[in-house]
């Protein structure tokens, strides 16, 4: 297990003093000039070879990102941190903004000097109200005491950071359609390209990046990139923040390092699962987009990228939701159906008239009030949009579904089955 | 599209020194990306709800047509578009909450309230809305009050909370179990045991 002296996160239960003075009496703040006067070049590069991968739910290497923002655009550059935590069953930014906020600004200005922007954006979901709020406090004394705005901490950098406050659209969450809200506009993904390095908030270039893996930037540039990438595995560095929920004896968020057996990580954190782990039906690991897993495939599962992805999986956001042999496993994904339906922006077909097409099937395989051969069809469905669509949302609508038709078909069918009678006479 | 308030908006004296704080976060030209910012504050001026009156005031603060804004109000799920009660019950069903019994909340709230989905008490007292994911999962199932969090609920949890607000009292939020604050195992810390 991962030792306490390699945890980034040392206040994320909000336990111990969450102002400026506590943060700075564990580190945070520390010489934060001296990183920032190291410049541009040298953070990029730590980054890379820390090998940070986005801790948003799409994994790509953070470092590589920075490196697409141009040097010599005469346009302002911008950071756009992205706080719309909206994934079921993903609750760790929320952790950061209320009991670490200090590690966030200070790696959103060292990220900035990484990307050449001296202005911040944090879009905060709506619904996280007293989380804005205590983000915007610690914004505040950062701004009192010169660690941020002119001449930041003294560096000779000027760096601004401000709260946008979202209001309620999961869609807000891609990046593209967060730039189109932070411009006071609906939140529809845009079509790339161009990506946001080169044409992002208001024509410039942006880089939007994940609280958790900005809030990590300032650890890793102090420990320096090889700390980093010496724990986890290679191409799945590093430690993560993992949120586990439902049937666990103690559903909790902690800090990890990447490539844990999940069933370790279960028993260590969590007092393992309810009734014991005979009694696990199975896991989505990675919040509600990627498929779930069986007990057998948990067995030997490792927690990152590539691990959870041997399995037909992902690691997400490592939202971790655990399902126990009481689960009705089908009316869950049926519910997580009408989620994708309710937050479809409406802007591709596919995924406009899909999302609510696929609920409507799973609703009737749920209530047993569907013909067999409707299964599928509703696989057929979920090819039909997956891929077809602007932005990714079509794709985590179909995906839960696959993974329920390929791992508990006999579940559906058994639904169906059980009056079936009916409808074999309605069919004649 | 939304209802119509028999008095016309106007921001007070202290939210327009707030709107101007918030229009100065934006570059210049850029005064549009303020348009939800101050729906939110014209929201929270106005007991929680934005009148068609409200969004022309925003739309004329931000230099944009009446209807550019009415699309963004219209959009967001948390502009509500006509009045609610004071207590504003937003129960989140979705799967990290539904598999941990918010079923039970729900209709605890349900029958408390005497309220169906969506519905305002006629005492203006309460409104009951079944919610997406509000992002507090492995403290589920849970609710959100105003701009409160009231989480590991149970019947018996979210009944007593219910109760207090209808006295007028104000129920502490967070974790209603009594077992833990925030987000750490309820079973005692598994990390960071070193205190600091």
């Amino acid at each position: 297990m991962l030792d306490d002296k390699d945890r980034i996160f040392t206040n994320i239960y909000g336990i111990h003093d969450v102002s400026l003075k506590g943060a700075e009496s564990r580190g945070d703040w520390d010489k934060t000039a001296d990183l920032v006067k190291k410049g541009r070049e040298w953070i990029v590069d730590e980054v890379k070879s820390s090998g940070l991968r986005g801790r948003g739910g799409a994994g790509f290497g953070t470092g590589m990102k920075w490196s697409f923002m141009p040097k010599d655009n005469p346009l302002p550059s911008y950071l756009v941190i992205n706080a719309d935590e909206g994934e079921p069953g993903t609750c760790k930014d929320r952790e950061i903004l209320r009991s670490e906020p200090h590690k966030l600004i200070e790696g959103a200005l060292l990220a900035s000097v990484g990307i050449g922007a001296h202005t911040c954006y944090v879009y905060v979901r709506g619904e996280f109200y007293r989380e804005a709020e205590a983000l915007q406090r610690a914004i505040d004394e950062a701004y009192e005491s010169g660690l941020v705005g002119k001449n930041a901490c003294k560096s000779g950098y000027d760096f601004d950071i401000y709260v946008h406050l979202g209001m309620g659209a999961y869609i807000c969450g891609e990046e593209s359609a967060l730039i189109e809200s932070l411009e006071g506009k609906k939140g529809q993904p845009r079509l790339k390209p161009p990506f946001p390095a080169n044409c992002g908030l208001f024509g410039c270039p942006t880089t939007v990046n994940n609280v958790e893996s900005i809030a990590v930037v300032p650890e890793i540039l102090r420990r320096g990139g090889a700390w980093f990438a010496g724990l986890g595995r290679e191409n799945n560095t590093g430690v993560k923040l993992f949120c586990v929920s439902g049937h666990v004896n103690n559903p909790c968020t902690f800090e990890e390092e990447m490539g844990i057996p999940m069933k370790e990580m279960l028993e260590k954190h969590c007092g393992g699962v309810v009734g014991g782990w005979k009694n696990l039906k199975a896991v989505i690991p990675g919040g509600s987009s990627v498929p779930m897993m069986t007990r057998a495939m948990c067995d030997t599962a490792l927690m990152d990228y590539d691990g959870l992805k041997e399995h037909g999986s992902g690691l997400g956001t490592a939202a971790v939701i655990v399902m126990d042999e009481s689960t009705d496993v089908v009316r869950a994904i049926t519910r997580l159906s009408r989620f994708y339906m309710h937050e479809s922006c409406g802007q591709c077909t596919p995924c406009r008239e899909g999302t609510g097409w696929m609920w409507r099937m799973m609703e009737r395989i749920c209530d047993g009030n569907a013909h067999i051969d409707e299964i599928d069809l509703l696989e057929d469905v979920t090819r039909r949009i997956e891929g077809h669509t602007i932005c990714a949302l079509g794709d985590a609508a179909a995906w839960p579904i696959q993974g329920l038709i390929r791992h508990f078909r006999d579940e559906m069918e058994a639904k169906i089955l059980a009056i079936a009678g009916t409808h074999a006479d309605a069919a004649e | 599209m939304s209802e119509q308030s028999t008095e016309i908006f106007a921001f007070s004296a202290e939210n327009l020194e707030k709107a101007k704080a918030i229009l100065a976060k934006y570059p210049e030209g850029r005064e549009a990306s303020a348009t939800m910012p101050l729906l939110t504050l014209a929201q929270r001026q106005n007991a929680n709800w934005l009148p068609t009156s409200a969004m022309d005031v925003v739309a004329d603060m931000v230099g944009l047509a009446p209807m550019r804004v009415y699309e963004v109000a219209t959009f967001y799920t948390m502009y509500n578009l006509k009045p609610v009660g004071k207590n504003f019950v937003q129960v989140c069903t979705n799967i990290s909450c539904l598999i941990k019994g918010a079923d039970d909340v729900f209709k605890v709230c349900k029958k408390k309230l005497g309220l169906e989905n969506g519905e305002t008490s006629d005492d203006g007292l309460f409104t009951l809305l079944e919610v997406e994911c509000l992002g507090a999962c492995v403290n589920a199932p849970m609710m959100q009050i105003n701009d409160d969090f009231f989480e590991d609920l149970d019947s018996g949890s979210t009944d007593k909370v219910l109760t207090a607000l209808a006295k007028g009292e104000s129920p502490a939020p967070g974790s209603q179990g009594g077992k833990r604050v925030g987000c750490q195992p309820a079973g005692g810390l598994t990390t960071l045991t070193g205190g600091k």
